[in-house]
């Protein structure tokens, strides 16, 4: 403070220069890295999606080239009862439809939870689910999207008799017995995830029900 | 040159600024569920740290004394953002799992920490060797953290299976605790316990001492 130099820092012009000065160089920066890495980014979070609904349908091999293996996949366009288009594919075989992948989401505990679901063409059994985008709790909700509970899922039934969705996650465990005639329809729960559970019912009852993509599944019973 | 490694080593264990200075503790327990995220989270964090000093460093004689905290928290948004892009592009995967913390590197007491009390008063080549200093300590104990979490919570290490669960056959029963928050608090309070032994001038004195009154002595 006493020794006095010429330049002073604190003065106006300098504090002009340099907030705009800084500004400018950062904000060249930043923009600058957004638009070299967009394409990158754009392409990592398609391969990201595609790998996704590739596991769902069980297609996913370790070391799999994703474009190559996704090209059995067609994408389809659905309204739903509110009028709502979402975008569902269809794993082909020829001219036949092997799986129907259809996109679910939800409240769990904390989050909104997305993911995909795997239907067989029977309009009923389901093939697999996976959710990819989730906060439930760590170690406990977060089991949803962990192999050993998502390998409960495949081969349950979704309907009962009519068109109303059966499908739901019990607490405990499902009782596994002959006068259990429920059994195909329940998923065993999470032990301290009861809520994410609840939610992971209600969600995908809401999907495969007459809000949903219910209509369009009944079209392939 | 005996300046230079100091400055890089004392904010491993004697002047770390997680377990002395009590900094950046938020973080240290939301990315460390297992070792992967928390190993990004410390490039992250510590290449931040390290150039951000150094730019502040480089322009410290023009800049004007009441907007500096402003000019700091500008520059260290921007590398934020190019670190945060960077990760996007190139470890998408686990920058997802990262979501919001790299974000908030920005407001992370270390980085603000170093620029505002070192940064400002040092030359450049010093001030970004405090960064990169400031920020391995930082990892140190993220990675221990992350490290422990890990392998008691899930029995793996960067995905690979050390202690085979139980529901997978093996001998080890997963403690889920571990991955949740609080054990993180646990084990960066014990890391501080132990390192306080080690270096027992790292003991804080206390401020005051609870005076014992008896009842009697008051009525």
């Amino acid at each position: 403070m006493s020794d006095k130099t010429a330049f002073d820092r604190d003065s106006i012009s300098n504090t002009l220069t340099m907030a705009v000065g800084l500004s400018l160089i950062c904000s060249v920066v930043v923009a600058s890295a957004a638009i070299v890495l967009k394409p990158m980014q754009l392409k990592n979070q398609e391969e990201f999606r595609q790998r996704i609904i590739l596991e769902v349908a069980g297609l996913m091999e370790p070391g799999g080239d994703i474009a190559t293996l996704f090209e059995t996949i067609q994408p389809a366009t659905i309204d739903v009862a509110s009028g709502e288009s979402f975008e569902i594919y269809l794993e082909r075989n020829g001219d036949a439809v092997e799986q129907i992948i259809l996109p679910i989401s939800g409240p769990g505990l904390w989050s909104t939870m997305r993911g995909y679901l795997a239907v067989a063409p029977d309009g009923n059994t389901i093939k697999g689910i996976r959710f990819f985008e989730h906060a439930e709790t760590p170690g406990l909700g977060d089991q949803i999207d962990k192999a050993d509970w998502r390998n409960l899922w495949v081969g349950k039934q979704l309907y009962g008799d009519g068109n109303t969705p059966r499908i739901e996650v019990v607490r405990g465990f499902a009782l596994r017995d002959a006068t259990n005639a429920n059994l195909k329809y329940q998923i065993d729960g999470l032990s301290g995830a009861t809520l994410t559970g609840n939610g992971v019912s209600k969600l995908v009852r809401h999907w495969v029900g007459p809000e949903g993509f219910g209509p369009y599944l009944e079209t392939f019973r | 040159m005996s300046e230079m490694r100091k400055v890089v080593i004392d904010p491993l264990i004697d002047n770390n600024p997680v377990t002395l200075q009590m900094l950046g503790i938020c973080s240290a327990l939301a990315v460390t569920t297992s070792l992967l995220p928390a190993l990004l989270m410390c490039i992250a964090l510590t290449s931040v740290a390290a150039l951000s000093s150094a730019a502040i460093s480089l322009i410290r004689h023009r800049i004007p004394n009441n907007i500096r905290i402003i000019v700091h928290m500008t520059i260290i948004a921007s590398l934020v953002i190019l670190t945060d892009q960077l990760l996007r592009a190139y470890a998408f995967e686990t920058s997802k799992q990262l979501s919001v913390f790299v974000g908030l590197i920005i407001t992370n007491c270390i980085v603000l920490g170093r620029a505002e009390a070192f940064a400002m008063k040092n030359p450049v080549s010093l001030s970004f060797l405090d960064g990169l200093g400031n920020g391995l300590g930082y990892s140190l104990i993220l990675i221990t953290v992350a490290a422990l979490r890990e392998l008691f919570g899930a029995g793996t290490l960067l995905g690979y299976s050390i202690l085979p669960l139980t529901q997978d056959g093996g001998w080890y029963p997963a403690n889920g605790m571990m991955l949740l928050p609080p054990s993180a608090f646990f084990i960066i309070g014990l890391l501080i316990w132990a390192i306080r032994t080690w270096r027992k001038q790292q003991v804080e004195h206390a401020e005051y001492q609870i005076h014992e009154v008896h009842r009697t002595d008051v009525y």
